[in-house]
């Protein structure tokens, strides 16, 4: 059995705001539900099915369940870190597909910035988790985890961090369009170079923003998503894996994209070069270069040529991705970037992207995230969307 | 410059009952890693059942305490003092993940030849942290 065709995604909202300190987590989830159900031309009262991850508030999916007043026979709160909300908009299609429910909403918000996160504080998941005590005293945080991975590339290929700067500046040319975007300047690959270094070799251009806010998406069974009035954008295939130290054999250079990836290919039966836009999450730079490896946009080691010289930059780059801006320019609710992946790839084979960085007759689009830490333990998700 | 890691307070292991032996030996200057005995293979961080064949029968037996680095990366921005951390694949195969210390940052690189040391925690665990050889 296959989810291709099975769901629709028929809802999508991004929160307008960057800050929001007068806000309340639940505020914003709700805030962003509602704005997926008015983008749908839904009420509240179709949804029966929610999924939601770590960044819901309280009992998760029970505490926001009530929150909102839905009545629903469908949850499921999967955490996979950034990456839950591609992960669950496959789980919701394949609930749909099982007639466990018609009509799914997936909600993220967070207040990362309002709050003072940042990823170079060090994480600590308590004793309970067994790798903590074998990690905490050595001060991982998301950035140096990442930057580990960052320096191995380029020892095993000769990746340069002028390559790496190239995915930011292509970001910063799309998000130059995007009036909510955080950071709206075009940069050159100089200046991501003179920026401050975070964790050596990952400069403070190679990170992405920290920012409030959230989204949500709603998808729904296709004799639903046909009554409606918006443009028909189904899941035709997606992919789970999540992959870490592996008993301490450990290949930090390949993330779990190589599985996910091909297991989304395979079910929606397309090639990575038949793929007109891709959302690749972005937490840094490098978790870009090795997402596209692994998903078979480029062969393993190739990604630093394969992003440098605008080659991501919509309207001249080969591959289009990101054309919000993505986390390195636009924004990163809840410091998950999965959700965003999914809205711009929407807007994109709605024809609704910016005009300056909306691909034409983009008919074949790709969401893809990682959650957790590439440096560590992390899971990837991929999903395929198709404008019928 | 130097890797003032002594100045910086190592945060205590979040220690639990599984893992409290690993510790133990730490506090005795042993760095234990995990073997089976049905696959034989090693593995970090060491556990109860092995990661690979899921065995009961494994054992945590001292390591070398010599190796390569994997990777490293120094943090320079968000942190009081700035502290390098990193992967280690030791002479046994597997890598774990540490910080290098007593040496100039500047000199690394991965394949580098190294050796485990032992540095004081918060709450006075002894933790294995590596140092070029």
């Amino acid at each position: 059995m296959s989810i291709k065709g099975k769901a629709y995604i028929v809802g999508a909202y991004e929160h307008p705001t960057r800050k929001a300190p007068d806000k309340s987590v639940a505020q914003l989830h709700a805030e962003c539900a509602r704005g997926a159900l008015t983008d749908a031309g839904l009420s509240k009262d179709d949804i029966d099915g929610y999924f939601c991850a770590g960044d819901a508030p309280g009992l998760g999916p029970l505490s926001m369940v009530d929150y909102m007043g839905l009545k629903v026979r469908h949850v499921d709160s999967t955490d996979t870190g950034g990456s839950s909300y591609l992960v669950h908009v496959a789980h919701a299609a394949q609930a749909i597909a099982l007639g466990k429910c018609d009509v799914a909403l997936v909600t993220l918000a967070g207040r990362p910035r309002s709050e003072g996160s940042s990823g170079t504080q060090p994480r600590n998941y308590g004793a309970a988790a067994p790798d903590s005590a074998f990690e905490v005293p050595y001060g991982i945080t998301t950035a140096n985890g990442y930057a580990m991975v960052a320096r191995r590339h380029m020892y095993e290929f000769g990746t340069t961090s002028e390559q790496l700067a190239w995915i930011k500046v292509a970001a910063s040319h799309h998000a130059q369009h995007n009036p909510d975007a955080m950071l709206r300047e075009v940069v050159t690959v100089e200046e991501v170079l003179a920026s401050p270094l975070i964790a050596d070799p990952l400069h403070r251009l190679d990170c992405c923003v920290v920012s409030d806010g959230g989204g949500a998406v709603i998808l729904a069974r296709p004799e639903i998503a046909k009554r409606l009035r918006r443009p028909l954008v189904r899941i035709i295939g997606a992919g789970e894996a999540p992959k870490g130290q592996n008993g301490g054999k450990l290949d930090l250079t390949t993330s779990g994209a190589a599985w996910s990836g091909a297991a989304a290919f395979a079910e929606a039966s397309v090639k990575p070069q038949d793929i007109q836009y891709a959302s690749i999450y972005d937490s840094f730079t490098i978790t870009v270069l090795l997402q596209l490896e692994d998903l078979g946009f480029c062969k393993k080691g190739a990604g630093g040529r394969f992003v440098a010289d605008g080659n991501l930059i919509s309207g001249s780059g080969r591959l289009p991705f990101n054309t919000d801006g993505g986390g390195l320019c636009n924004n990163h609710p809840a410091n998950r970037g999965g959700m965003t992946k999914v809205i711009e790839a929407v807007r994109q084979l709605r024809g609704e992207a910016h005009p300056k960085v909306q691909v034409r007759n983009c008919a074949l689009a790709l969401a893809q995230g990682t959650g957790g830490q590439l440096g560590s333990r992390h899971c990837s998700a991929t999903v395929i969307m198709e404008r019928e | 410059m130097n890797n003032e890691t002594p100045e910086r307070n190592i945060p205590a292991p979040p220690v639990n009952a599984e893992n409290q032996r690993y510790f133990d030996a730490t506090a005795q200057g042993t760095l234990l890693i995990g073997h089976c005995k049905d696959c034989r293979q090693f593995h970090f961080y060491p556990r109860t059942l092995c990661p690979f064949c899921f065995s009961e029968r494994t054992e945590w037996v001292p390591a070398a305490g010599t190796g390569t680095i994997y990777s490293y990366s120094t943090s320079h921005r968000g942190v009081p003092i700035p502290y390098t951390i990193a992967y280690v694949t030791l002479d046994e195969g597997v890598s774990m993940m540490t910080n290098l210390v007593d040496c100039e940052i500047e000199r690394l690189s991965p394949g580098q030849r190294v050796k485990v040391v032992f540095k004081a925690a918060e709450g006075g665990s002894n933790i294995p942290m590596f140092t070029p050889i």
